[in-house]
């Protein structure tokens, strides 16, 4: 089932009524979620990613703007009546209840068509239970299990009545790093076996990119870009994103377009062919970057790591804007620490322009 | 999850939308009808007492009853006063209150300083004894202490209203642990300045549990109007006697051909500070009895 | 040096609550044991310089007096009845208050009026409610002038007035007076004390009941009856110990007599026999019965603590 977010928007008003500090937590947010893909809500604490989840669950309402699932207008519908699955931040498991009656509680509540005798619905939460390997804990009482079990019994929960919208806000962030990489497989897998339209929120852009069909980068309630997130890593709308995603994340530099030529300092690094004339900031992959005795870019060596295939540069740049310039070459390529300097030319379709004001991305034609 | 994936059903949302706007409106005139229905059956008993005060007596005695009084009767007010001597219950019960909290609070107070800042021995063992006796019900020393303040010739004295009840082993407890919540580093800082242990605990901790010093003397204001037991007991003449006492041997009868109006008067007025007292310092009364589970 | 200074010092701040309590509290322990094994006690022939017998002969009297076991009856009626009604209905008034939020403070402010109130003063205003000025048997001039309120708003339904507490009134139409009024008393505490565990059950529980689609009923049962048990179970057990010492709101309707004017005593409780016991100088008697009364203060608690350690859930 599609999802369609209509010009969403939510106000929270302003606590005290003397100063003016409303919060615009999400504007104007128009999206249509297509039936059974994995959408990554990507941003920054802030952004407004958990209240447009939570608009979705119907658990917060829209200031404006409408909710439609598939063709229903749900705006106005409440949480118990939209049939979705939720899995909280904080996993919101019942205090009193064994993790098998937590898991049973939602096939409990359903009505009409859905109604299901008893055994079916022991039969569903021990199947719920084995997708998230949960079943040996059946009978325990959330206190009594980790952080990371509890999450998975909140996704079991979730997933047990096979909800037609499965919402997920931050669901790995209290496991370790193996239990989050084996979960978010397992949920990708689960969503694909299941067709389920999934929306979940990250604040950890290699989680979204990960498992994601696409991704909608957030900033300040404002949506960035949205896409498959290849295509958004591949090409960024504005410097916003292109910071926000990728490890390492991408150097940045100052720069200036003169006659479709870009330059760093004094040297001209790139050909941007259809730029104007303007003060840019320069964005470089750390994959972007090609050693080359001849290269425009002078960069003074500080330090090399060596990571298995591949060997990380650390260098500095007057002109970057950040302390470190940290580039990743191929390791066939050797490198002296003690000669002081290294040279690099940049590859066209790994460097981004961006307006000095804006941030806005400048396109250039890539030969 | 390798079988037949079976999701839930469509469903009809304009009906829902529907369904759930009109179970919605019922729910919330169901749930504020139920709460009026029953702030007003609360409230009642108060309306009643003042209407009916304000009655004249023929006017109380009509077999249809009047919902406001025809004539308002202020007289009433006045007759109570005098026929119940108001005005000498006010003032004895106003003197035990006062004198009996003042003290009980600096016994609490240095008491709870005691527990919670001093080392001594056996201090563990006293104050678990100490709640121990929270326990027992105080009628089981009443009957001893009715012997003893005989013997003490305290029968029909202030001192017997005022003595016996000056700890309260409940109101030691509560400081204490308000005490306990300030930091330990505040009063090494001071022993450090070479403040003295008095000093510290009258400069520091005192104002810094003053909440909770507030809620006490409120409740214990309260126990001092409202007792009757034990005032009964011991000093039920007519100099020092207490104003529940008063009120109630003013009005022996309670059913049948009572002067009700006046009755009723006297109940307001006896009634009405507490209810002032209610009014600017609900928070602090409030709060201290949601800790203490007992009444006055 | 210090620590003997601290030691001597603690003694000092300790001193005037410890005499205090070792006259008043640990020595009437002491003494009303010694009385309750003493045969007969009296203070007065004590006084005279009587010897008392040690033996259990005052604990075999109590129990044997059918005023005793009236009273035991009373108590235990008054408990059984305002309970539960009076937690029921703080339960439902509290999860009530909690789900609105306009006027939510004025309600929860009146709930919280018959607190302050002196209980023997607000009984009269009862007794005034329930009152029948005149007589139903009547002479000539002694027909019924006012039925009271009660009864003239059962009149306005259509019943028949009831005598609730007046000479020939039934046993059940005075129990019921009482039992309203110690519910109407026992409210607000009750109110209190829930409201503020509801308003303390993280909020995400009820948002996870909702995406479940739970049902209000189901929310009711499963979610929050359950996470409000402990102080469900700290209400029902002041609730109990509180019931076993009820004596005022009965002086307060009743008056001394504790009893309407044609039987008086019939509604009188443990704490007033003991009373009794005591005003007719049988300290003795007195003291056994308040030592029964403790017991079955300690045991109902204990009971009670044992059911809520398997109902209350954490």
């Amino acid at each position: 089932m599609k999802i369609v977010l209509q010009n969403l928007t939510k106000i929270f008003p302003s606590r005290n009524k003397k100063a003016n500090d409303e919060v615009i937590a999400v504007n104007n947010f128009d999206f249509e979620i297509p039936d059974g893909k994995l959408i990554g809500l990507l941003g920054p604490s802030g952004c407004g990613k958990s209240t447009t989840l939570y608009m979705i669950s119907g658990l917060q309402k829209p200031t404006s703007g409408r909710i439609f699932f598939g063709d229903d207008d749900v705006t106005e519908v409440s949480t118990e009546n939209r049939g979705i699955g939720l899995v909280f931040q904080n996993y919101a498991l019942y205090p009193h209840l064994t993790v098998k009656q937590n898991i049973l509680f939602p096939l409990q509540n359903l009505k009409g068509e859905d109604k299901m005798p008893k055994d079916k619905m022991l039969e569903r939460a021990h199947e719920a239970a084995r997708l998230v390997q949960i079943e040996e804990l059946m009978e325990r009482k959330p206190s009594e299990l980790s952080g990371g079990q509890q999450q998975r019994v909140a996704i079991a929960r979730a997933l047990v009545k096979m909800p037609r919208v499965l919402l997920l806000d931050e669901p790995l962030s209290n496991l370790d790093a193996r239990l989050r990489l084996q979960t978010r497989e397992e949920i990708r897998r689960i969503q694909k076996e299941t067709g389920i339209t999934t929306v979940f929120v990250t604040h950890d852009q290699e989680e979204a990119m990960s498992i994601s069909d696409m991704i909608v980068v957030m900033k300040t309630g404002i949506v960035q870009q949205i896409g498959a997130p290849q295509d958004v890593y591949d090409s960024p709308a504005n410097l916003f994103v292109a910071k926000f995603l990728g490890t390492p994340p991408i150097n940045v530099f100052e720069g200036v377009v003169k006659g479709e030529k870009l330059y760093i300092g004094e040297s001209a690094v790139l050909d941007v062919k259809g730029a104007a004339d303007q003060e840019v900031m320069v964005g470089v992959r750390p994959e972007g970057f090609v050693l080359d005795a001849k290269g425009a870019l002078e960069c003074k060596l500080s330090n090399v790591e060596v990571m298995g295939r591949d060997v990380s540069i650390v260098s500095t740049h007057p002109h970057s804007a950040n302390p470190m310039i940290r580039s990743i070459i191929d390791a066939d390529n050797k490198v002296d620490v003690n000669v002081g300097t290294v040279r690099f030319t940049l590859k066209a379709h790994k460097t981004f322009i961006f307006n000095k004001e804006t941030e806005e991305r400048i396109y250039f034609e890539v030969k | 999850m390798a079988k037949e994936i079976v999701t839930m059903h469509a469903r009809n949302m304009r009906e829902i939308t529907g369904k759930q706007r009109i179970g919605k409106v019922l729910y919330t005139a169901g749930v504020y009808l139920f709460l009026l229905v029953m702030a007003a059956i609360v409230l009642f008993p108060f309306y009643w007492m003042i209407i009916s005060s304000l009655k004249s007596l023929d006017e109380y005695r009509m077999s249809t009853p009047t919902f406001w009084p025809k004539v308002v009767m202020l007289s009433n007010y006045a007759d109570a006063f005098t026929t119940a001597s108001l005005g000498r219950l006010f003032l004895n019960t106003m003197y035990v209150g006062v004198v009996s909290t003042i003290l009980s609070l600096v016994i609490t107070i240095i008491t709870a300083f005691a527990f919670a800042r001093l080392e001594f021995k056996g201090k563990e063992t006293m104050f678990a004894a100490l709640l121990a006796t929270m326990m027992i019900p105080g009628e089981l020393f009443t009957i001893t202490n009715y012997s003893t303040v005989t013997e003490l010739g305290w029968i029909n004295t202030y001192t017997v209203l005022i003595v016996p009840f000056l700890v309260s082993v409940f109101y030691i407890y509560l400081l204490r642990q308000n005490f306990l919540q300030i930091p330990n580093e505040l009063y090494l800082a001071a022993k450090v300045d070479g403040t003295s242990d008095f000093k510290y605990l009258w400069k520091v901790m005192v104002p810094l549990a003053l909440p909770t010093l507030i809620s006490i003397t409120i409740l214990k204001m309260m126990g001092a109007w409202n007792s009757y037991i034990w005032p009964r007991l011991v000093a039920n003449d007519d100099a020092h006697r207490m104003i529940t006492n008063g009120l109630r041997n003013a009005f022996t009868e309670t059913s049948g051909d009572v002067n009700y109006p006046v009755q009723m008067a006297a109940v307001a007025l006896v009634s009405a500070p507490l209810f002032l007292v209610f009014i600017f310092l609900r928070k602090y009364i409030m709060s201290g009895v949601s800790r203490s589970g007992i009444k006055g | 040096m210090v620590e003997s200074k601290q030691q001597w010092k603690a003694w000092l701040y300790l001193s005037p609550a410890i005499v205090l309590l070792l006259v008043f509290t640990v020595w009437p322990i002491i003494n009303t044991v010694r009385m309750a094994f003493l045969e007969n006690y009296s203070g007065l022939k004590a006084a005279g310089g009587m010897v008392f017998e040690f033996g259990i002969g005052n604990f075999e009297k109590v129990i044997g007096y059918r005023r005793f076991v009236n009273c035991l009856k009373n108590t235990v009626l008054l408990c059984i009845w305002t309970v539960p009604v009076s937690t029921i209905l703080a339960l439902l008034i509290a999860v009530a208050l909690n789900s609105i939020k306009p006027l939510q403070k004025v309600l929860q402010t009146i709930f919280f009026l018959p607190y302050v109130t002196n209980s023997i003063a607000i009984g009269m205003v009862f007794a005034a409610m329930f009152n029948i000025v005149g007589s139903f048997y009547g002479t000539e001039n002694e027909i019924i002038v006012t039925a009271g309120i009660i009864n003239n708003v059962i009149q306005f339904f259509g019943g028949e007035p009831i005598n609730w507490i007046n000479y020939g009134s039934t046993y059940t139409a005075n129990m019921f007076v009482m039992v309203v009024y110690i519910v109407w008393n026992a409210l607000p505490f009750k109110i209190l004390v829930l409201l503020g565990g509801l308003q303390s059950i993280n909020k995400q529980y009820y948002d996870a009941a909702k995406v479940d689609s739970t049902p209000r009923r189901r929310i009711f049962t499963k979610i929050t009856v359950p996470l409000l048990s402990p102080m469900l179970a700290y209400v029902v057990i002041t609730g109990f110990i509180g019931g076993f010492k009820e004596y005022t709101s009965i002086v307060g309707i009743f008056g001394e007599k504790m009893g309407p004017p044609d039987d008086a005593g019939r509604l009188n409780t443990m704490v007033g026999f003991i009373y009794d016991a005591l005003s007719t100088n049988s300290q003795g008697r007195a003291s056994a019965a308040a030592l029964i009364l403790f017991g079955i203060i300690l045991v109902v608690t204990m009971i009670n603590m044992q059911v809520s350690k398997k109902r209350v859930h954490y």
